[in-house]
């Protein structure tokens, strides 16, 4: 069944976007492109759930299923095919893929409606689909390859599509600045996993993730590993870094929010954003045969993860804060990972699809009803007016500041478990002060959108719920948002309670076999899971305090603390210098030295010179040709005894 | 037969028009693309005939010219030169289509040039003997001379002599090194037969191979163009009309890489071993080079002559990483440039024929007013930046990979580094897309453009499609050039006593015997020998001529390596 259900999951969306890419225009029916579009995504989604009953039915060591759909390129010595691998880890990116992609698809259908573009934008979000399926049905390092580019590819699409709108940024004057922003960050990153390809090819003659792991778990790098190891692990974790926005790659996600909500919801939170901890986990075995790797991307997820989510404070554009919480998040997920905790990685990975695709269509929604308005301080009391809205967004805002017993509870607490156990108490501390801020930051989106005074202006917005087609699909993810934590509970509510935790096992038991965790008492457990609860009540606490009962607080404390705010405002500056530093060097060295000088001058005035030395040693011999005889004969004879002379004398 | 009839399709139908009076354009037209097109169906005759497992020289011809010299009219095939057949009879058609309303004056005299043009290249490609070669390398100088020095821009003399004296400088070189290398013929005498040549060349005393290989691979380099000597190249691509630069980009540049295989690879393998750092380091160099001085260009057309400079360093990267992956690659890619940077030449000459200027500030918004065209840049800007599913990647993947795996460049840092190109294509290629369709539409001459017309889309649908197919089934064209890169490979790696392709390379240089099937799909696992083990005994046959064992220097293995006695 597997075999004969992939191809149509893959092959659907694809349809779905020729179909739309090339006969939109003429179909001419907003009903009818989205309901191609969303229902290419949608039998995907249900003969995912198809494909994932039929594992269970299976021995845990018998969920992997390979499936050959042809052959892509064969040269010398190598060779990669269009072959899947559909097992526990592949299932789960492929039920929140098409899950999440269906609901995102049904609540564009209302989002877009009147948009001279609807045909296009349904055919890019399909093609979208199509390639994150590649990335992680993929078999083998190049195929992921193929589906990692080609999100990065429906990402500019899709960031650039308002092409002729403004959008303001360091360096970013239209929303096709962002997109090309996004797409060059988002390559710096695959020059990374393009490089890990090659050292990984060279060293194994393979690509294919199960022949890798099988050679690299038989125990020949174990232990001491390898320096080659270390170097293809970073240089995978560099391309990491790229797609899910991880410091220093990370600049090009808040401005992806150009691009439509939807797409913000579904590439730049939900799935795209996620492949980085996908490939990771792919290649687990890899990375945990690299103490030195893992290092590094522990250290690296922390940092993003606080900076992030201390930019986070002080956005006042909705979309803004949730693309900074967002990347704080994403910091969360490689902590997991770089402690070692894959399933933990795993499994906040879909609580946090559910509750931020929550949180951005509600913010979708917000600025659908306050007529594209996004800035939050030309908001307030709007839950009033969107009361279906306000409620979900509520839902999601608790779920993200881990709350018991919402699904961000129990995916964050057992991230922050892995940090203090397996990380130190230290990474535990700044887990805790992102986890802090997150719970700050989300709820002053909340109390500055939904409640206190009424910022905006009458007489020119009319504040309006959402219609069914898009407060549907906020209500099916605010449910997911409650309960999907009971995916993953922790070990203190009873022995292989853990779902997932069972269910991903057989992926990862082949990177445990050279790395071990460290495991807690029961008492810890619960008392790191009362005091993160008390952190992300805390943070709700306090926001309620500055925005609601002291308004201005904020203002206060931003004149207190100028040098703070400007910083964080500015967000760490990293834009300006990439873009002094990087951007604008490379451009006036290329432009004023490489082109003018070396290529103009130097190179072009050698041959010039060599064509101006020929000519003129023409002009000069032509001299000689006088058609005088008498000259003639004078040289004549002076040749005569210069001939003569050098007989002589030599 | 069917390749003399491929070759003198073009210069048949350029002899009807010279008969045709100047007068009748329409018919000047028609012959011309009537011409081209028989051209690329009896190719495609070649292509389906082709036996894909002989490493050999397939639809020879050798007819006797000059007896004396051993001078002949020597043609065949193997893969590579098949895929430069195809790719030539391909983009020729969609040329002379595109010319039919920017050519406005001496319409006839531009079709016969532009037929005897790709009589020319076609003579380029299959050649068999060295002077042959040599005559057809000098015959394509002339046609496109007179295309950009009659039919070019405001700088057109300019661009033109400077086009002609660059490539004539090194094809003098060359032309020298041919007569060298004839000496070199059985008993002493004097030979231009590329097939015994290639016999022969390995026991020619390296020194003489050095000298050999530099005096072709400067006429090459020059051609393909490798930095630093590709100046020439902007300015014949800015002032050449556009079907000059749909062919000088898509095929011409070709004739330098071929020959770099062809010649240097395959008669000087000693010399290219020695050399292979040098012209890696250079690929790498024009790769990163030009990017840079794309990224800065304003003139749309000067943007994507300069990528070629940096597209064609993956080519020439690849060659000279003498690995089957590499150079497979570096075939491929050669095709894919030739889709890929002719598809952005044409739509520049669609533009242009628009607004008469190709100043990128000038455009803005297009997607706006020509939805249809903005759609085939951006296919051609992705078949260029290499994304994965269009044709760029598999052939620049290749390349690197096939660096990176090298035993013979000197460091994986060359892969490492050229790949880095992939960021800088990016960031020239969508700052131009960007410019010319994104933002508002600023300048009102934009608004009221006219979208692509019915026989636009038709030139390039067919090249979309083959970018496609590329991007998913690459081994439909890989498995054409396989067997023949392996018998390249072969005798490299032989030198350095490795085996793998030795069948392959022994079964080319020794038609005479029963052609062996090579397997070309399927996979066999690399083996990576510990340093330190003892190198196995070179399998490559002896040509009949040589007296003694030749002695290679083996860097790696530390020692000399003797090969084994001819087995004849």
């Amino acid at each position: 069944m597997v075999s004969t259900f992939l191809p149509f999951i893959l092959l659907l969306p694809l349809a779905g976007f020729v179909i739309n890419g090339i006969f939109g225009k003429k179909l001419n029916s907003e009903r009818l492109s989205g309901l191609i579009g969303a229902s290419a995504v949608g039998i995907g989604f249900i003969l995912s759930v198809a494909i994932f009953i039929e594992l269970l039915g299976l021995s845990p060591d018998a969920r992997s299923v390979g499936v050959n759909l042809a052959d892509w390129i064969t040269a010398g010595q190598f060779s990669v095919g269009f072959s899947y691998l559909v097992d526990p880890l592949s299932v789960i990116f492929l039920l929140v893929i098409t899950g999440v992609g269906t609901l995102i698809h049904i609540y564009s259908m209302g989002y877009m409606h009147g948009d001279p573009g609807f045909s296009r934008f349904f055919a890019y979000l399909n093609l979208f689909i199509f390639m994150m399926l590649n990335l992680v049905l993929a078999d083998n390092l190049l195929l992921t390859f193929l589906g990692w580019e080609g999100v990065g590819l429906c990402s500019f699409l899709l960031i650039g599509f308002w092409y002729d709108r403004k959008f303001e940024g360091v360096g970013i004057a239209w929303t096709g600045d962002a997109a090309k922003k996004a797409f060059v960050v988002n390559r710096i990153g695959d020059l990374g996993m393009l490089i890990g390809m090659f050292i990984l090819f060279s060293q194994f003659g393979t690509l294919n993730y199960g022949q890798l792991t099988q050679v690299l778990s038989s125990g020949a790098f174990f232990p001491g590993g390898s320096d080659l190891l270390t170097a293809a692990a970073l240089c995978l974790f560099v391309g990491a870094c790229g797609k899910s926005a991880q410091i220093p790659l990370g600049v090009w996600l808040p401005d992806a929010m150009a691009g439509p909500t939807p797409v913000s919801a579904l590439i730049h939170a939900a799935t795209m954003v996620t492949a980085g901890i996908f490939l990771i986990s792919r290649n687990a075995t890899l990375f945990t045969l690299s103490p030195t790797a893992m290092a590094v991307v522990t250290v690296v997820a922390a940092a993003t993860a606080l900076i992030a989510a201390t930019v986070g404070l002080v956005q006042n554009d909705i979309k803004k804060v949730l693309a900074y919480s967002t990347v704080s998040q994403l910091g969360f997920m490689f902590v997991a990972l770089g402690v070692g905790a894959f399933t933990a990685a795993v499994f906040h990975v879909v609580t946090h699809a559910f509750f931020k695709a929550l949180l951005f269509l509600g913010s979708g929604s917000v600025i659908h009803g306050m007529h594209e308005e996004q800035d939050m301080q030309k908001m307030g009391g709007l839950k009033k007016y969107m009361p279906q809205t306000y409620k979900t967004y509520l839902i999601g805002a608790i779920a993200i500041a881990g709350i018991f017993p919402l699904s961000g509870f129990f995916s964050k607490d057992e991230i922050l478990y892995h940090a203090f156990n397996d990380g130190g108490p230290v990474l535990w501390v700044i887990g805790a002060v992102a986890a802090f801020c997150t719970a700050f930051y989300m709820f002053r989106s909340v109390y500055l959108t939904f409640d206190g005074k009424e910022r905006f202006d009458h007489h020119h917005v009319h504040p309006h719920e959402s219609p069914a087609s898009m407060t549907i699909p906020l209500w099916i993810l605010a449910v997911l948002s409650v309960v999907g934590g009971f995916l993953g509970l922790p070990a203190i509510f009873g022995e292989h309670i853990h779902l997932l935790h069972s269910w991903l096992e057989p992926v990862f038991a082949p990177a445990y076999k050279f790395y071990s965790q460290h495991h807690a008492s029961h008492t810890t457990e619960l008392v790191l899971m009362v005091v993160s609860l008390c952190i992300g009540i805390a943070g709700i606490l306090l926001a309620r305090r500055v925005y609601i009962q002291k308004p201005g607080t904020a203002d206060k404390m931003a004149a207190q603390f100028p040098v703070v705010h400007k910083l964080l405002w500015h967000k760490w500056y990293m834009d300006e210098v990439y873009e002094v530093g990087v951007v604008k060097f490379i451009w006036v060295t290329s432009q004023s030295f490489l082109y003018r000088i070396f290529d103009k001058k130097i190179i072009d005035g050698i041959l010039h010179g060599l064509a101006n030395a020929t000519g003129a040693a023409g002009r000069g011999l032509r001299q000689l040709q006088t058609g005088v005889v008498t000259n003639y004969v004078t040289l004549f004879v002076l040749g005569i005894l210069i001939i003569v002379g050098y007989l002589i004398l030599g | 037969m069917l390749l003399l009839l491929t070759l003198l399709v073009p210069l048949v139908f350029a002899l009807l028009l010279c008969a045709v009076p100047s007068g009748k354009t329409g018919l000047h037209k028609t012959l011309a693309t009537v011409g081209s097109v028989v051209a690329f169906g009896v190719s495609l005759a070649l292509w389906f005939s082709f036996d894909k497992t002989n490493p050999g020289f397939q639809f020879t011809t050798n007819w006797m010219w000059i007896p004396s010299l051993d001078i002949g009219f020597r043609l065949g095939i193997d893969g590579m030169s098949l895929l430069m057949v195809v790719l030539t009879t391909f983009i020729f058609p969609i040329a002379i289509i595109a010319s039919y309303d920017s050519i406005r004056d001496r319409q006839k005299m531009y079709y016969i040039m532009i037929l005897l043009l790709q009589f020319g290249l076609l003579g380029v490609f299959v050649s068999l003997d060295t002077f042959l070669f040599y005559i057809f390398w000098e015959v394509v100088l002339i046609p496109m001379y007179f295309l950009i020095g009659i039919w070019g821009g405001k700088d057109r003399i300019y661009a033109a002599m400077k086009f002609f004296l660059y490539t004539m400088a090194g094809s003098l070189l060359m032309l020298v090194a041919i007569i060298y290398l004839g000496q070199y013929g059985q008993n002493g005498g004097f030979t231009g037969d590329m097939q015994k040549l290639m016999t022969i060349a390995p026991t020619i005393p390296m020194d003489a191979q050095q000298w050999l290989f530099l005096a072709f691979a400067l006429s090459f380099c020059i051609k393909v163009p490798l930095f630093p000597l590709h100046t020439w190249l902007s300015d014949a691509h800015t002032q050449a009309p556009t079907a000059g630069s749909v062919i000088l980009a898509g095929v011409m540049l070709k004739m330098g890489t071929y020959g770099l295989i062809r010649f240097n690879l395959q008669l000087f393998p000693q010399a290219s071993l020695h050399y292979a750092d040098l012209i890696a380091v250079l690929s790498v160099i024009g790769i990163i080079y030009g990017a840079l001085v794309a990224m800065v260009q304003t003139d749309i057309k000067k943007l994507v002559a300069y990528s070629s400079v940096a597209h064609m360093g993956f080519v020439t990267l690849g060659i000279f990483s003498m690995t089957a992956e590499g150079v497979q690659g570096a075939v491929l890619q050669m095709v894919n440039h030739g889709l890929s940077t002719g598809m952005l030449f044409l739509l520049i000459g669609v533009i242009y024929e628009r607004r008469h200027t190709r100043e990128m500030s000038e455009f803005g918004g297009l997607a706006k007013s020509m939805p249809v065209y903005a759609t085939f840049f951006f296919i051609a800007v992705l078949a260029s930046v290499g994304l994965p599913g269009l044709n760029g990647f598999v052939g620049e993947y290749l390349t690197l990979i096939g660096a990176y795996l090298s035993d013979h460049l000197g460091s994986k840092l060359y892969a490492v580094v050229a790949a880095s190109g992939v960021i800088l294509a990016a960031v020239y290629l969508l700052i131009l897309f960007q410019k010319m369709f994104f933002g508002p539409l600023a300048k009102s001459e934009n608004s009221t453009l006219k979208d692509l017309t019915g026989r636009e889309i038709g030139m390039f649908v067919p090249i979309v499609i083959l970018c496609l197919w590329i991007g998913f089934q690459p081994n439909t064209f890989l498995s054409v050039s396989e067997t023949s890169s392996r018998a390249v490979v072969g005798v490299i790696e032989g030198l350095k006593g490795e085996n793998r392709y030795a069948d392959v390379a022994a079964a080319r240089l020794n038609p005479n015997a029963p052609p062996k099937p090579v397997p070309v799909q399927g996979m066999e696992n690399m083996k990576i020998a510990p340093p330190g083990t003892p190198l196995p005994p070179s399998p490559v046959p002896m040509p009949s001529s040589t007296k003694e064992p030749i002695r290679v220097k083996v860097p790696a293995g530390g020692g000399q390596v003797q090969l084994p006695p001819p087995k004849r």
